[in-house]
């Protein structure tokens, strides 16, 4: 399983990485890897304003339905639309097209309270 | 992985559930079944025995035939559902793993002298090799063709010197069938299956149990503990079918009174969106009134839908009912659609 050296890792396996002062949402290889082969997503809308820990969208896999949580807090700027037609594409992808939300965090420091890839790395066990 | 009535079985191989059941729909998939059960029933008694036990009719079930059967309580309620084979001096009993136990202690129970039940469980292996190609792949394999079996029938072979009972079945809405073979090989036979199969060109792959899952719903297929169980009788689970009301079998005194009284329920197949349905879903009408439940649900790779299998009210079951299912609390569209979703092989 591969991890993005750039982006920041909540332990709830969704990543964070910020792209100019957007903060691009997802879960890590290693999240999609044990979930399995994913069959759906919900997101809430753009606009929503949520708190770092708040519940902001549903991923199904084969296996069983699990919430997504929000690594920092922020408003949803954008949601990954290609998902709905393509839920695999954060199997294949989970770093790049795979992404699931862009957040504008309402205080860009919220990152540092995140794992740094290689702490992430070894709290999943791959070095 | 998974426990699963004791044993240790992959949900998915590396290669992936979605995938699995593609493999299995356009090529060859192959299913290590060892956890099934195998009951032998012979004596002078045996047939009577047996077709009291089970619903279907098996008085003119030759050899080499098989058929499907449901094993029901005085209940009319399923215990298990089941394959009989007609082997020319006994009677080979295939049932569900978690069952086993039961199943034997039922069958023993009702036994009377001149019937004996051997469990056959421990020293026979079962692999099963599905797709549109598993036929083609195992005439390559077998000293005798199997080819030449027909849908439901059996015949005795041999794959690289192992001895094999092939049925012509399966789980999947395939063609191909199920291998019955001493225990020890069971290794050997899968390794030696997968590396022809590899040497002639033939796609073939491990499947797991979530690929098993999803290539028998998207079929028709019940799986107990969801479509049928011991508190499911025959006729709301829509088995009238395999049930022969002109012999004698325990259940149908009960199933003869339900039918008279008019069922409470019904199996019916929904088609949803907006959602993964799943088991224990609950499904309501238009007005938010709750009129039944999802025993199985989720997506399906062929037909490239989400789709439940529930228990609704009857007046609910007709195919182009609007409904909805509560999926974490909210409703979602929902259709009352045909079951299968897709039509298996041999139907075609």
């Amino acid at each position: 399983m591969s991890v993005d050296a750039k982006a920041r890792y909540a332990q709830s396996h969704e990543y964070a990485r910020l792209e100019g002062d957007l903060v691009i949402v997802g879960i890590s290889d290693h999240a999609q890897d044990e979930l399995g082969d994913i069959v759906f997503i919900e997101l809430k809308e753009v606009g929503k304003k949520l708190e770092r820990g708040q519940v902001f969208g549903t991923i199904e896999s084969v296996k069983a339905a699990s919430d997504l949580y929000m690594p920092l807090s922020g408003s949803i700027e954008a949601v990954n639309d290609d998902l709905q037609a393509d839920p695999a594409l954060v199997n294949r992808e989970p770093y790049g097209n795979g992404w699931l939300i862009k957040v504008k965090p309402n205080n860009a420091k919220d990152m540092e309270a995140l794992l740094e890839a290689k702490a992430y790395a070894s709290m999943v066990g791959e070095e | 992985m998974a426990g699963f009535a004791g044993y240790d079985m992959p949900i998915s191989y590396p290669t992936g559930a979605i995938e699995e059941h593609g493999i299995t729909r356009r090529s060859v998939g192959l299913f290590d079944i060892d956890h099934m059960g195998q009951f032998e029933i012979s004596g002078p008694s045996a047939e009577s025995f047996v077709s009291r036990m089970v619903s279907a009719r098996i008085s003119d079930l030759r050899v080499p035939m098989s058929r499907y059967s449901l094993l029901l309580n005085e209940e009319g309620c399923v215990l298990d559902d089941l394959f009989v084979y007609r082997l020319p001096k006994s009677w080979w009993i295939v049932v569900n793993a978690s069952n086993r136990e039961t199943d034997l202690a039922w069958l023993k129970s009702k036994a009377s002298p001149g019937v004996q039940i051997d469990d056959r469980s421990d020293e026979t292996y079962m692999i099963a090799v599905q797709g549109p190609k598993a036929i083609q792949l195992l005439d390559a394999l077998a000293t005798l063709p199997v080819s030449a079996t027909e849908r439901f029938g059996w015949c005795k072979t041999e794959i690289t010197g192992v001895p094999i009972l092939f049925g012509r079945t399966g789980y999947t809405g395939e063609d191909g069938g199920e291998l019955f073979f001493p225990a020890e090989k069971a290794l050997y036979l899968w390794e030696y299956i997968l590396n022809r199969a590899s040497e002639l060109g033939i796609e073939a792959k491990a499947i797991g149990l979530a690929a098993r899952d999803s290539l028998r719903f998207e079929a028709g297929m019940p799986l107990h503990g969801h479509e049928i169980s011991t508190s499911i009788n025959a006729l709301e689970a829509g088995f009238k079918w395999a049930c022969d009301f002109t012999k004698d079998f325990i259940g149908k005194t009960a199933l003869k009174a339900i039918a008279t009284r008019g069922l409470a329920r019904k199996l019916i197949g929904l088609e949803v969106s907006g959602g993964v349905p799943r088991e224990g879903y609950k499904v309501a009408d238009n007005q938010g009134r709750v009129v039944g439940s999802c025993v199985a649900g989720m997506f399906c790779p062929s037909v490239k839908k989400y789709a439940a299998n529930a228990f609704v009210e009857p007046g609910m079951a007709n195919p182009g009912t609007a409904l909805k299912v509560i999926i974490r609390g909210q409703p979602k569209d929902a259709m009352v659609v045909k079951r299968p979703l897709y039509i298996p092989a041999y139907r075609r």
